[in-house]
């Protein structure tokens, strides 16, 4: 039994040095425990506040459970000590003894950390002053749409871990699910404004570097602003629960001088242009098949899986589906409700089947469309053209 | 605070003393408080033990990164089932039940004031549990798509769009709040009308004080959460829009409902446990608890204050900058209430004369730990900060420790005091002692690595990670099977007290004050069947 109290001791004591140990180098500015290193002001405030929050709550900690350890290794009965009997406060200096740690807690509360604190939250929420650009992000099951309104670009973000890395059939990439095929391209030394939707359910734009956390709400409009101070690739993904892939949605943003950035958008907005002129032209089938099977591995295979088979009972199955085998367009060339096209352009509402129309072009829907009814054993032979995509919008 | 009866207590020893029916007729139709305190006892530590299993294929999921056992879906099921599990079938049942056993031997009561409606809220509890669960056995018969998928918050419109699990778990919260209510309502009614004559409300227990915020709290909060996942419903089947922007309604509105019942249950998950550990730590320190009346304010105020600070779950969400102040400030209030227990509890032990028996080291481990849990969660109030710490692993480590270390722990502070007088049998200090300390280390081992988890910029969530987070993920594993398979050792303990062991005598630990120590270990079947007279 003392050989067992003497362990428990020991143990206890061990187990205390171990939390003196690891709780203060939580303030030490080694960011391997710490928040990654700041690329914003906000960023920079945010671990500042949070250093000065971990020596804070450090120090309380150690005072208060010294003084408890303290106690435990004095008032022991193992040691002959005899318990007083008080049950309070008596007297003006116990009374003081006693009010002072609250006096104390309340200054910690509402100046030492209150006044920091509202400063930073001013700041964070002041998203209109001097804003120089708006990014406006757009959430969606599993993906980001970035859109910069003032250059008219607009194009999806979807991860580029490949499948194999997932399940282990291949060694995992140095990024390995913080990689994307399209990244948002933004200038340093900026203030960006960030606007945050959604168009199915509740998804979070987190970068850690920039200190920057905001929901994307379905219907509404959040925003939030950055003012990225050095050039960079910062990584970053999806923090509220979205349904299946939430953990497959990873951010990365490049961030580059200004005068690449406008290279960047020239270049962005050529290669968009090209693809829109793809909606007049008119496309071979075995061109829309190629377009189709790249579009459905990054924009269909999530949920209807690679080889159309489905996730059943949630994600239907498009091989061999009466949907995708059923009539392309009514004899008036007419958008047939409920229709494979109808589908895929429109959604399904209430499922995560979305909209394709908002975030593809007219091409990719068409090439999509044709690859799907021609692949999985699906053998319609049909195929549908960008023009009559357009015409259906 | 003194509670000592005067010389004319009835114990009901000899006579009166009703045989007991054995089978499974006496469990489902009793009506003795000390009965059904045992099955919500029983019920607690089954489910204790499911919530727990999930967890830890959650736990051997996430060991490596990549997809190994487990597909996404699977894993979104398990993640919030397993907190449903652990919150309302577990942690609730828990408390209820040493509400039951407790607060008629405490306060001088025969048993509680409505026994039909106990034994009614005990057995509305497996139906509900079986209804949270099924739909994972649904599944395997092809059934549907599994339980709930959108963590236990439930949040619109992932909500909306989720599966039957859905459904089942919105009628199982049903159930289980009817329940609450219930047992909230017996336990008000029982510690209002049948108190022992002399008992003045500021003579009342600690125990019973908190368990009496607990029960309005409750009251004043499960409807709040039925009406949420009622329009969730009605938005689901009939059509309705309350959550749907398109439809003139609001996803934030859900967070809002849920949320003001979502943060009282935090206090009514620990209230009943900050009630049980002054008793603990005054027994063994051999002294009298230090500022009740100062505890009893507190968690009046703490109740006050739980139900006006509901939107620091959300700060992300984008609410405007005066309900962003609002709601730190007030939250970083909730600090004063709390280090006043801190206070009290630390007075307590001073000058005192301790022992460190289980139940003893239980309440110090608790003290401890849940001193970090309330540490964090100053840091949590602060908006700035909280943008980087919110749904991270940051959140998902200090509500452990509010929640395992504060609730748990302090759950099996409270057993491991009582056993020996409900069953009237000492319990094995070398276990108790092996399990304590198995339980700090492995409880550390598991959720201190999610703090650095968190503040590195890993979402909790997430079935699969990136390859910064492998070694911390792993420590965190290896550190929750020892956690979880720890606590064998409570249920061997526990199930070899109740069979045998040394005879406890009447006041079982050295230091104990109050009614329930008058009485016999274990108690008659009826406690006081005359009621004692406090002087």
């Amino acid at each position: 039994m003392k050989i067992l109290r003497r362990f428990c001791l020991w143990a206890g004591i061990s187990f205390l040095g171990l939390l003196l140990a690891v709780v203060p180098s939580l303030a030490r500015a080694d960011y391997s425990w710490n928040f990654p290193r700041p690329v914003t002001p906000i960023a920079r405030d945010t671990l500042e506040i949070h250093n000065h929050f971990m020596i804070v709550i450090t120090v309380l900690f150690l005072v208060v459970f010294g003084i408890m350890v303290y106690s435990m290794l004095k008032h022991r009965k193992s040691v002959g000590h005899q318990p007083a009997r008080f049950t309070g406060p008596t007297g003006t200096v116990q009374w003081l003894w006693a009010l002072v740690p609250f006096a104390i807690l309340l200054f910690i509360d509402y100046i030492l950390m209150g006044i920091p604190a509202y400063h930073a939250v001013l700041d964070m929420e002041d998203t209109r002053t001097k804003a120089d650009m708006v990014l406006k992000v757009t959430g969606m099951q599993w993906k980001w749409q970035y859109e910069y309104p003032e250059s008219g670009i607009k194009y999806l973000s979807t991860t580029s871990t490949p499948r194999d890395q997932i399940t282990n059939k291949e060694a995992k990439g140095e990024h390995y699910l913080l990689e994307v095929d399209n990244p948002v391209v933004l200038p340093v030394g900026k203030k960006v404004r960030v606007l945050l939707t959604s168009t199915d359910v509740i998804h979070t734009w987190w970068v850690p570097q920039f200190g920057v956390k905001r929901d994307a709400i379905p219907g509404f409009l959040r925003e939030t602003w950055l003012k990225i101070e050095e050039p960079g690739i910062y990584r970053g993904q999806c923090a509220e629960l979205c349904g299946k892939d939430h953990g497959f949605m990873p951010v990365v943003v490049h961030a580059v001088p200004e005068n690449e950035y406008l290279a960047w958008v020239d270049q962005k907005k050529t290669q968009l242009a090209a693809a829109a002129v793809g909606s007049d032209k008119t496309w071979s089938k075995d061109e829309l098949l190629a377009a189709g099977k790249d579009i459905y591995a990054k924009q269909c295979a999530a949920c209807h899986q690679p080889e159309g088979q489905g996730l059943a009972p949630v994600f239907p199955a498009l091989a061999g589906s009466k949907i995708v085998t059923g009539p392309l367009l009514s004899a008036e060339g007419k958008l047939l409700k409920d229709s494979h096209v109808d589908r895929v352009l429109n959604g399904k509402e209430g499922t995560a089947m979305q909209a394709f129309k908002n975030t593809l072009t007219d091409a990719e829907l068409a090439a999509v469309i044709t690859f799907e009814r021609n692949s999985f054993g699906n053998k319609k032979g049909d195929l549908i053209q960008p023009a009559q995509i357009k015409s259906l919008r | 605070m003194s509670t000592a009866p005067s010389i004319d207590h009835g114990t009901s020893h000899g006579h009166h003393v009703e045989p007991y029916q054995g089978g499974v007729l006496r469990w489902l139709t009793t009506t003795n408080h000390k009965d059904i305190g045992t099955m919500y006892m029983t019920f607690a530590l089954i489910m204790f033990f499911v919530g727990g299993a999930m967890i830890l294929a959650v736990r051997a999921e996430l060991f490596q990164p990549g997809l190994q056992l487990m597909q996404p879906e699977f894993f979104n099921q398990l993640i919030g089932v397993h907190a449903l599990v652990m919150i309302f079938a577990a942690l609730m049942p828990a408390a209820t039940g040493f509400a039951n056993w407790q607060i008629p031997l405490m306060i001088g009561a025969p048993d509680m004031a409505l026994p039909r409606i106990n034994n009614w809220g005990f057995w509305l509890l497996p139906p509900a549990a079986l209804l949270l669960t099924l739909p994972f056995i649904l599944a395997l018969f092809g059934i549907g798509d599994g339980a709930v998928n959108t963590g236990w918050t439930l949040y619109a419109p992932l909500s909306v769009q989720g599966g039957m699990g859905v459904d089942f778990a919105i009628f199982s919260i049903h159930i289980l709040g009817v329940s609450s209510i219930l047992g909230s309502i017996n336990i008000i009614v029982t510690i209002f009308n049948l108190r022992a004559p002399g008992m003045t409300m500021m003579k009342l227990p600690l125990f019973a004080w908190g368990w009496l915020i607990t029960a309005f709290l409750l009251i004043a909060t499960i409807p709040v959460l039925a009406g949420a996942v009622t329009m969730l419903l009605t938005d689901r089947h009939f059509g309705t829009q309350f959550f749907n922007a398109a439809g003139g309604g609001d996803p934030i509105l859900f967070q809002h409902l849920f949320w003001f019942f979502g943060h009282p249950e935090v206090y009514i998950l620990l209230l009943p446990i900050w009630g049980l550990i002054p008793h603990v730590v005054s027994t063994f320190s051999r002294k009298p608890i230090y500022g009740y009346k100062a505890q009893v304010y507190s968690f009046i105020a703490i109740g006050v204050l739980s139900v006006i600070v509901w939107a620091h779950h959300f700060f992300t969400a984008g609410l405007p900058v005066p309900a962003l102040l609002y709601f730190m400030y007030s939250t970083m209030f909730i600090s004063l209430p709390l280090a006043v227990l801190f206070f009290c509890w630390v007075a307590t032990m001073w000058r005192g004369a301790m022992s460190f028996e289980t139940p003893m080291l239980f309440a110090q481990g608790f003290i401890v730990l849940f001193g970090m849990a309330g540490l964090t969660g100053l840091v949590l109030a602060d908006v700035a900060a909280d943008a980087q710490y919110h749904h991270s692993y940051f959140v998902v480590a200090h509500f452990h420790y509010a929640l395992f270390a504060g609730g748990i722990m302090g759950v099996m502070t409270g057993v491991y005091y009582w056993l020996p007088k409900w069953t009237g049998h000492m319990f094995s200090e070398t276990l108790g002692k092996w399990h304590f300390w198995l339980t700090v280390v492995s409880f550390n081992l598991t959720f201190m690595p999610q703090f650095f988890l968190g503040l590195a910029g890993m979402p909790r969530r997430i079935p699969d990670y990136a390859l910064q987070f492998v070694e911390f993920n792993a420590i965190s594993t290896v550190g929750a099977f020892i956690l979880g398979f720890s606590q064998l050792i409570f249920a061997y303990n526990v199930w070899k007290c109740v069979k045998g062991g040394t005879k406890a005598t009447d006041k079982v630990w050295e230091g104990t004050e109050g009614l329930e120590w008058n009485l016999s270990s274990p108690p008659p079947h009826h406690s006081w069947e005359v009621q004692p007279v406090i002087k």
